[in-house]
């Protein structure tokens, strides 16, 4: 009988030890921080429903860091980046974000990718007045939280419109369903700038329907649409749910093409949607088979040193450390105010992504868009949005997608 | 016409996977008044084991992780994560229930919960927190029907529930081991002094429940790929909400439940409302308890298991 007492207090005594303590999720240069390093946080979604979206970032954000500190750090001071797990959860984003700032007294903080995240935390950094640049958060809310919150990355209602675009005028499509995920901010948004700009241009949507993330089963609002029969499917989510869409897509019967955001962007959605995603397409911030000098080295660095290919996170990523570090070097000293100045000062730095010159909303003003298409498990090069490169555009709504990018792409 | 029959096939097809969690939870409710949390963490379990089981056998038949689909290795899957969970019950009821046996009732039910975020966060820290894709144990074909269209994966989501659903009916009613389960379920104290070894008889139940489970866990892997530790927790409730609908400690009347679930939720989700598509489970559990708390089979049966 006595074990009955004994098995139980060992396994109790043992779950606290696991539990109780769980492994600290700092990845920074390791032991104490050396007083002149300057520290950045990043907030990351390194594990849960969106991890690959921290995971790239930050191995982007770590390439970056090397360059840097090879070519001497920022004012001669080397730079240290402390990463912070999300667990792709908006209270954990906020937990995350004063954890950086209170504990490792950060100088500024990048992240996080998705928006919901983003508006979790910005206030956070916005209260301490410590600078926070999002790479990847494309909802326009992100940057409204206060005038510490920047971002490198294209908004939602120019990738809504982009997109619609390309389905409407390109694609002549007339009839869409929207499929959304209401848990999230990004989807939410991007849904309704696709739509307004869609019915603007003759298009109709035919059903509106939604979802949650982290849901598995969507057989029930696919069997709608597909009821509705549209001609495509807008589906503007996280690669997760979008991998198991296309699959139950395809078990229903649905042909049509699905077309989503850059919340597509990951190296897991093939693996996860396989053949089903064929001919489906998404909008993104770059292409990893573009031709420009820019994107090849960063390419080849990245691949020399985690041997795979970058997606567009991971070049957000390495793009918002070397603008950070730029801003940094620039200020005069790396107090919040004085550095938020700066990086609201930005203007022609040049990215893997793109040109980035930051608005007076400390949003970027025109950045590329592209339009990449599923074929053969791979990503290829459907249309180019450059409004840089057409003056005519910049302030007009984009009218045409450019098709093949080819003249577009060399104009960076 | 068509996307109602759709629908409905949507829905039997979810709802076969709550009514075997549902099983799970009735039958330890019907034996020993407890509701067990723990059980739908079982059946998170019992998905994992499938997923790792299927690079495990991969490797053994083919030399290699990558899972070719082929029945040999789905069953071989199957049984290797029935196993494993049935093991898990055994341990959970040995370990965390057997030693509160004669404590208040409350106190085995705050060790459930306590059970349900063992395996929840330690599941977190084993198999880790990020979602895993569950690999195609089978060949998907698909079939047409009706205007709708089916998988072959659904059949067989449906064929194999029926299998074990059958099996447990045919333990409960027909052998001499389910007629003690009824004993003890009955009448706990006057069984054990007939001779029938309760605690034999209750881990027996505890093993057969979480068997369900991990069949439920390796169907549900193979229909919606997804699987993560946390996944436990609202197909649990769901399942739970199943299991009062019938009736909890009614057999047929968890099936029932789970089945009548799955469908509501599958038309909740192709009307306007798909918003709401969880919480359809929770109003219709909010309803019973109002209106017939005893749940739709509760009143009439007089056997419980």
């Amino acid at each position: 009988m006595k074990i009955d007492r004994i098995i139980p207090a060992v396994i109790a005594a043992s779950s606290i030890l696991l539990f109780g303590c769980p492994p600290k999720e700092t990845t920074g240069a390791g032991g104490a921080p050396a007083a002149d390093e300057i520290a950045i946080g990043h907030l990351a979604s390194m594990t849960g429903g969106q991890a690959t979206f921290g995971q790239q970032t930050d191995q982007g954000i770590k390439l970056a860091l090397e360059e840097i500190n090879a070519k001497g750090g920022v004012k001669g001071r080397k730079v240290r980046v402390i990463t912070e797990d999300t667990q792709s959860k908006q209270e954990e984003a906020a937990n995350a974000a004063s954890k950086l700032i209170s504990r490792d007294n950060v100088t500024a903080i990048l992240g996080e990718i998705a928006s919901s995240n983003s508006l979790a935390a910005g206030p956070i950094a916005q209260l301490a007045k410590i600078p926070m640049i999002s790479p990847g958060s494309t909802n326009p809310a992100v940057t409204e939280k206060g005038d510490y919150i920047f971002r490198i990355c294209f908004i939602d209602p120019y990738q809504g419109e982009a997109l619609a675009n390309y389905v409407a005028n390109t694609m002549k499509l007339k009839r869409a369903a929207i499929l959304r995920d209401v848990r999230s901010d990004y989807s939410m948004g991007l849904s309704d700038y696709f739509k307004n700009t869609f019915e603007k241009l003759g298009g109709k949507i035919v059903v509106d329907s939604s979802y949650s993330q982290g849901d598995s089963d969507f057989k029930s609002q696919l069997t709608t649409i597909k009821g509705a029969k549209p001609e495509v499917i807008f589906v503007p989510g996280y690669y997760t749910e979008i991998g198991q869409i296309a699959v139950q897509a395809r078990d229903l019967g649905i042909t049509v093409p699905l077309v989503g955001g850059d919340g597509w962007e990951s190296p897991k959605l093939i693996e996860i949607g396989g053949k089903s995603l064929e001919g489906s397409f998404y909008s993104n911030h770059y292409h990893v088979d573009d031709p420009s000098p820019a994107v090849r080295d960063f390419v080849v660095a990245y691949q020399k040193k985690y041997g795979t290919t970058p997606d567009a996170m991971a070049a957000l990523g390495y793009d918002s450390m070397k603008f950070l570090a730029a801003a940094m070097e620039r200020a005069p000293s790396l107090d919040g105010p004085a550095l938020r100045d700066e990086i609201a000062k930005s203007a022609g730095f040049q990215g893997v992504t793109g040109t980035i010159t930051l608005g007076p909303d400390r949003n970027p003003l025109n950045k590329k868009l592209v339009v990449l298409e599923i074929k053969d498990g791979k990503l290829v090069l459907r249309a180019t949005v450059d409004p840089a490169a057409d003056a005519a555009a910049v302030t007009a709504p984009v009218e045409t997608a450019t098709a093949v990018a080819t003249e577009t792409a060399a104009t960076k | 016409m068509d996307s109602f029959l759709q629908n409905l096939i949507n829905g039997i097809g979810i709802g076969s996977i709550y009514a075997l969690i549902a099983l799970g939870y009735t039958m330890v409710y019907g034996i020993l008044k407890l509701i067990n949390f723990a059980h739908s963490d079982v059946f998170m379990v019992g998905a994992f084991m499938g997923y790792y089981g299927a690079r495990i056998f991969s490797k053994l038949m083919h030399g290699s992780e990558v899972v070719e689909p082929g029945w040999p290795l789905f069953t071989l899957v199957l049984l290797f994560s029935v196993a494993c969970c049935g093991l898990l019950g055994y341990l959970n009821e040995r370990i965390a229930y057997r030693p509160l046996r004669n404590a208040p009732r409350i106190a085995s039910l705050i060790t459930a919960i306590g059970l349900s975020f063992l395996l929840e966060y330690g599941g977190q820290m084993v198999f880790g927190p990020d979602p895993k894709f569950f690999p195609q144990l089978l060949e998907k074909h698909q079939l047409q029907f009706l205007g709708t269209s089916i998988t072959s994966h659904t059949v067989i989501v449906l064929v194999v529930a029926l299998i074990f659903m059958g099996i447990l009916q045919y333990i409960v009613y027909g052998t001499k081991f389910g007629r003690a389960m009824r004993a003890v379920s009955h009448n706990f104290e006057t069984a054990a002094l007939m001779g029938i070894p309760t605690d034999r008889v209750i881990s027996i139940t505890f093993v057969i429940g979480s068997m369900l489970a991990a069949v439920g866990g390796v169907l549900y892997g193979l229909s919606y790929s997804k699987i993560e530790p946390l996944m436990g927790i609202m197909l649990g409730l769901k399942a739970f909400v199943a299991a009062v609908l019938g009736g909890i400690g009614n057999v047929p009347g968890a099936v029932i439940g789970g089945l009548v679930i799955g469908i509501v939720e599958s038309f909740a989700g192709a009307s306007p409302l798909s918003t709401y598509k969880d919480a359809i489970a929770f109003v219709i559990l909010i309803l019973i308890l109002l209106f017939r708390p005893s749940g739709i089979f509760g009143k009439y049966q007089a056997e419980k298991v």
